[in-house]
């Protein structure tokens, strides 16, 4: 398959085109566009600009009108004290799950780095949760969580230990919303990097074997180097996802104890679909929108100074 | 020698890393074990103490009890028409976007491509508000096209077979054009058959993306017939308590867990070959 979708971009290269053909630009060419779009402009830039235009106005959703208010929206959610906290619950989350993608993904996939059929098994067991839905991800925890008759709960009555009410504890419900992350989709940076290293030459490796070279060693100097750029890739996309947090701390812990637990875009659902602040809600979906671009764009221009450097 | 010692010692220390590898997913495996165990249990019996997970009787009472109350067959209906549709859409409008975009040529091409990839980097959150409020002005809520619409709106797709299409070589469209042929007729007779295997990655993804999605379907299908499988089953936990019971819940997960698991036992080569291909590119 890597084979099929490379090779034929390097003939390309390769071939000379033919200077016969006339292949002018024709504007019925755009037509091929077209359809799609239709889609990408009314609903991708279209919303996009109505909601930063929405998060100006201030609507009554009595009589259904809104009026132009400016910043307003913004000015009111940095003095409100929930949405703050939503922000650093969030920021928290993303800096617990992250780097836990990364190295328990880079672990296994260090691991399973092999042909054989055990590891094959193996690598369809930890990516097979990530097909499930967040939902039955959280039933399934739900049970695994639960004080009285959860299945931690009994294992720690097993070895006499008082049970912990995981996600009715302020300081535990977000490492338990995290716990469940990861165990849902670990299969996907672990896919990531197996993908990276099999791009490995191998002869790299025999070389550092006839130098007698660790197995920490080879890792450090040659696996570290060669996978650096799927290392960015899974990072930016672990803080873009991570940042999107939502379905599992609606369905755990409904943002609480005391909000403990509430994430941005739970703040944001809630605004603008329970109690139709939709102006408010709005504000804050494009307070996310910029924490996420920054938060992507700071580590992409990180890691290209230290490539450089 | 030592090189040979070296290797013996690095085989030892593989089998101990699989063997912990092994230990992890076993654990790993726990919660759906002691899902799937509730799921067999009396739901009177668990009222007392989920212990008795461990012992039996078991009985599949919980199971046959889905074929006769639960919305569940009506939820799944609603996500394989939302998946299929979002699906198929996908697929035709990125094969079309791609071949325009990598092949057929005209004025402000490569500025609008430019402006489709930005549209990768807008999160489903920054539009969300506004769309759910055009829905509502169309009085479209609670149908499948509101559903399925949003999603065709991705660019993800467009990427991916611009891609494709521009790394096959392009003697093979130019032969067919100095044939005569209408640049539809090449792109749907010549071309597009070679993109089967980016359709298939691109179609996995799409059906997988779709089935689970939740944000979306949750705000814009209100009426329980509406619900697809993921929001269905997100209103039955939210009141569980009062609901038919832990065994019953507990089989719904399973139950509702089961299609989308035997795509992916299915389809796995191609999941995996998807991921790994789109990591290298």
């Amino acid at each position: 398959m890597t084979d099929a979708t490379l090779s034929p971009g390097k003939a390309v290269a390769a071939v000379k085109r033919p200077t016969g053909a006339s292949i002018g630009p024709r504007w019925t060419n755009a037509l091929f566009i077209a359809p799609y779009m239709v889609f990408y402009l009314a609903l991708l830039v279209y919303p996009l600009f109505k909601g930063i235009w929405m998060s100006m106005l201030e609507s009554d959703m009595f009589d259904d009108t809104s009026k132009f208010t400016g910043l307003a929206n913004y000015y009111r959610l940095f003095n409100d004290k929930i949405f703050i906290g939503t922000i650093w619950n969030t920021v928290l989350f993303v800096l617990m799950t992250v780097p836990v993608f990364v190295a328990i993904g880079l672990l296994l996939a260090l691991a399973l780095n092999r042909s054989d059929r055990t590891s094959a098994s193996l690598r369809a067991i930890f990516f097979g949760t990530s097909v499930l839905s967040v939902t039955i991800v959280t039933i399934i925890w739900k049970m695994m969580y639960m004080p009285g008759n959860g299945a931690i709960a009994s294992i720690m009555r097993l070895f006499g230990l008082e049970p912990i009410a995981f996600i009715t504890s302020s300081s535990l419900a977000l490492p338990a919303i995290a716990v469940t992350t990861i165990w849902w989709i670990i299969g996907l940076p672990m896919m990531l990097f197996l993908a990276a290293l099999q791009q490995i030459p191998g002869e790299l490796y025999e070389a550092a074997a006839l130098d007698n070279a660790s197995r920490w060693r080879s890792f450090w100097s040659i696996t570290l180097p060669s996978i650096r750029r799927t290392m960015l890739v899974v990072v930016i996309y672990e803080i873009v996802a991570q940042f999107q947090l939502f379905g599992q701390a609606q369905l755990l812990t409904q943002g609480g104890p005391n909000n403990a637990s509430r994430p941005i875009v739970l703040f944001i659902y809630e605004q603008g679909f329970r109690s139709w602040n939709l102006g408010y809600a709005a504000a804050a979906s494009e307070v996310l929108f910029l924490i996420m671009a920054v938060a992507a764009l700071a580590q992409f221009f990180a890691s290209r100074k230290r490539v450089e450097g | 020698m030592a090189a040979s010692e070296h290797i013996v010692g690095r085989g030892i220390g593989n089998k101990l890393i699989l063997l912990s590898v092994v230990l992890v997913a076993v654990i790993w495996m726990l919660p759906i074990a002691w899902t799937l165990l509730l799921s067999l249990k009396p739901n009177s019996e668990l009222m007392i103490s989920t212990a008795s997970a461990f012992h039996p009787p078991y009985t599949l009472k919980n199971y046959t009890d889905i074929f006769q109350s639960s919305g569940v067959f009506r939820w799944l209906w609603n996500s394989a028409v939302v998946s299929v549709g979002v699906t198929a859409g996908i697929l035709i409008l990125s094969s079309l976007a791609g071949y325009g975009f990598a092949r057929a040529e005209f004025k402000g091409r490569d500025i609008i491509f430019v402006l489709v990839l930005l549209g990768l980097a807008v999160p489903e959150q920054a539009v969300i508000i506004a769309r759910h409020q055009m829905f509502s002005d169309l009085k479209m809520h609670n149908t499948y096209p509101a559903i399925i619409l949003p999603g065709l709106s991705s660019a993800f797709g467009v990427f991916l077979m611009t891609q494709y299409f521009k790394a096959i070589p392009k003697d093979i469209d130019e032969a067919a054009m100095l044939d005569n042929a209408s640049r539809f007729k090449i792109f749907w007779k010549v071309l597009l058959p070679l993109t089967v295997p980016a359709q298939a990655t691109l179609g996995i993804f799409s059906f997988l993306g779709a089935w689970n999605d939740y944000l979306w379907p949750l705000i814009s299908a209100t009426k329980p017939e509406m619900f697809t499988i993921t929001v269905g089953m997100a209103s039955t936990q939210t009141n569980f308590a009062q609901s038919e019971g832990l065994g019953f819940l507990m089989a719904q997960a399973i139950f509702a867990g089961l299609p989308v698991f035997i795509v992916y036992l299915f389809f796995q080569k191609y999941i995996v070959r998807a991921v790994a291909g789109a990591a290298i590119n």
